[in-house]
């Protein structure tokens, strides 16, 4: 290597050296981007916060997801509607990591590629899920159930030296009441009744403060009381965070629902305003009945 | 303000808990050697050197059935190859114990007679560290920590649970006990380990070291039930307990089993292999027979009529089955497997929590008929 190709050289890099500089003091992106994003933040500049396009699961030849397009706004409460067997809890299936979709494309945010993350990563990314069932851990008291939910580090040492902080403490209070039960709090989770189980998990839901909550059937088994009181929750939290909820009581969908997307045969068959969609033909042919 | 509603952190133990906690060291470490060692033969107040060596055995029992309500009755996996991971701490304390026999052997050779028997004329490779006494202790825990890392590791990652966990561990401890039959793996085929004659160079057949022995055992035991105690009542625990009620929940609240699971199936089978290695010393022998189906399946009985779940209940198992053994076995001897049988269906029939959770379940029904305050439990 000749002498001025060594000087070159050192030029090129002195330039490239001082260009990272730069780079670095507008924070790693061009001018013409506004913000700085890390890999796994939320990215919500194209107002989507999920996104499904196209996505199609078989199973043994029974195609319970069908071409699924579905996206959702940032604070939205979304209820989805449809017939048994219309794919709604398979739909939670494949947001939340439990069953892989055999094509199609799953985003949170527009930067996170749910498909390439498991059960608890895509929990601790921000998606929360609660289950048709009621699903608690019954031998622990509610404080228990709580404290296990709550958003920190999630590691075997983190938890065998776990304490709750003051902050972790006035959150496991405020759900507490939140979730009106405060008189319940040192009670087995398994000696609830299911109405008090079914709000016990949405409690553990909320601790782990999720930016998506996915509630299959949030009201099944609940007093009227406990209902409306469950309607008031979800439009309280509406906003803040992204709520998409599957239900069949109609009358729950008409309290809490903006849009309401109506799911058959594992495709969207028709969405907008509940009355909208409870005037098209082929939601009262396939699923209210004439 | 408005008081809190949250409970405040128990501490591990209560004062009287403390204080029943120490009365049990003082009770190992300073009684039953008084007992034994200085009260005289004969005097009433003597305990036996039979009794000695019967109840250390039955200790080393007591950390297995400890070892197994970890992994059984707070995380939900039955294991019923815990037998194999005794054995292994066993094996490596008793291939020290075989070098250390020395020239004193039938053979009078420097190899272990079952070599010399063999024809061979140099030790095999793996019996490279056995003359090193803190290598011994070093494999007392890998090499039980090693197997059950590897074989959780793929069996908890394919998410393999219930019956089908059962029965591969079964198959593996049964693997495990053919293998070592043979002449040709180097562990003295079907005989086994025995004739042991001294260990850190003082001869083991004293009644000094007998009751050291005892003493240890005891001690490992209570520091074992102490560990135990602390992780299961850290959140650590509490998840462990949500595995086993409900692990897609645990998954969706953020947690991955696979950590959890795996480390506290290795913890169990290390303390499994640490009560083998304190095992062999006592009964002078270990041979694969340790490693069959019924023995691991009898480690998940002592646990099982204990109390699982609660962690006195399975050293109280294993206490209540073997003595019940070893008294039934001399007064009785054929009527010792029905027994065990019969308890076993019993047990699961009447006292789904074992003997302490039928015990807890009284008290608190007395509790509430004499209208106190629930008391806390051990």
């Amino acid at each position: 290597m000749t002498p001025d190709l060594m000087a070159q050289g050192a030029e090129r890099y002195q330039k490239a050296l001082a260009k990272s500089a730069r780079v670095s003091d507008s924070g790693g992106r061009a001018a013409s981007y506004a913000r700085l994003h890390q890999a796994g933040d939320l990215d919500l500049a194209h107002g989507r916060i999920l996104y499904l396009e196209d996505v199609h699961v078989s199973f043994d030849g029974f195609k319970a997801i069908n071409g699924l397009s579905l996206d959702i706004a940032p604070g939205e409460l979304r209820c989805i509607i449809g017939p048994n067997g219309a794919g709604k809890t398979t739909m939670m299936d494949i947001i939340t990591g439990k069953t892989r979709p055999d094509a199609g494309r799953v985003f949170f945010g527009s930067t996170i590629n749910l498909l390439r993350h498991n059960e608890p990563e895509i929990a601790q990314l921000g998606i929360g899920r609660k289950f048709q069932k009621p699903t608690v851990f019954e031998h622990l008291t509610v404080y228990e159930n709580l404290e296990l939910a709550l958003k920190t580090h999630k590691g075997v040492a983190a938890s065998m030296l776990f304490r709750p902080d003051g902050g972790q403490r006035d959150r496991l209070e405020e759900v507490l009441h939140t979730i009106h039960l405060p008189s319940a709090v040192l009670r087995q989770a398994g000696n609830l009744s299911h109405g008090q189980k079914q709000w016990l998990e949405i409690g553990m839901l909320l601790m782990q403060e999720p930016k998506l909550l996915l509630l299959d059937e949030p009201v099944a088994g609940m007093t009227d009381h406990e209902t409306e009181r469950t309607a008031e929750l979800f439009l309280s939290l509406k906003g803040k965070h992204s709520l998409m909820v599957v239900e069949h009581d109609m009358s729950f969908i008409r309290r809490i629902s903006d849009i309401v997307t109506v799911l058959c045969d594992g495709a969207v068959l028709a969405q907008g305003s509940l009355d909208q969609v409870q005037a098209d033909e082929r939601v009262i042919e396939v699923y209210l009945g004439r | 303000m408005k008081p809190s509603v949250l409970p405040t952190p128990a501490p591990l133990f209560s004062r009287s808990g403390w204080g029943i906690y120490f009365a049990c060291v003082a009770v190992v470490a300073a009684l039953a050697p008084v007992l034994n060692l200085l009260v005289p033969a004969g005097h009433p107040l003597h305990l036996s050197d039979f009794a000695v060596s019967l109840l250390g055995k039955i200790m080393c029992y007591a950390i297995c059935a400890l070892a197994m309500d970890l992994i059984w009755g707070y995380t939900g996996i039955l294991s019923l190859g815990h037998g194999l991971f005794f054995a292994l701490g066993g094996y490596a304390m008793g291939m020290y114990l075989m070098r250390q026999i020395g020239r004193d052997g039938n053979y009078k050779s420097d190899l272990p007679d079952f070599m010399v028997f063999l024809d061979w004329k140099e030790l095999p490779w793996h019996w490279a560290l056995s003359d090193s006494f803190a290598a011994t202790l070093a494999l007392v825990v890998l090499a039980p920590g090693v197997l059950a890392l590897v074989f959780g590791f793929f069996a908890f990652r394919s998410r393999i649970k219930g019956v089908y966990f059962s029965i591969i561990t079964q198959a593996m401890t049964f693997a495990f006990m053919l293998l070592f039959f043979r002449n040709e793996t180097g562990f003295g085929g079907n005989n086994g380990f025995t004739d042991f004659k001294r260990i850190l160079g003082m001869p083991l057949a004293t009644p000094q070291m007998r009751m050291f022995l005892f003493v240890l055992t005891g001690l490992t035991l209570l520091a074992f039930y102490l560990l135990a105690r602390w992780l299961m009542r850290s959140k650590y625990g509490r998840v462990l307990q949500a595995v086993r009620d409900a692990e897609s929940r645990l998954m969706f609240c953020g947690y991955s089993p696979l950590p959890y699971k795996l480390s506290i199936w290795v913890l169990s089978a290390v303390m499994c292999g640490v009560a083998g290695a304190l095992y062999v010393p006592q009964v002078g022998i270990i041979n694969p027979s340790e490693m069959s189906a019924a023995n691991s399946i009898e480690i998940a009985i002592w646990a099982a009529v204990g109390g699982r779940g609660t962690l006195v209940g399975p050293i109280v198992g294993a206490f209540l089955v073997n003595g019940a053994k070893s008294w039934l076995t001399v007064t009785a001897p054929e009527i010792w497997l029905y027994f065990l049988g019969g308890l076993f269906i019993i047990v699961t029939l009447y006292l789904p929590h074992g003997v302490v959770g039928w015990l807890r379940q009284l008290r608190s029904r007395w509790g509430s008929v004499a209208s106190n305050t629930k008391g806390g439990d051990a």
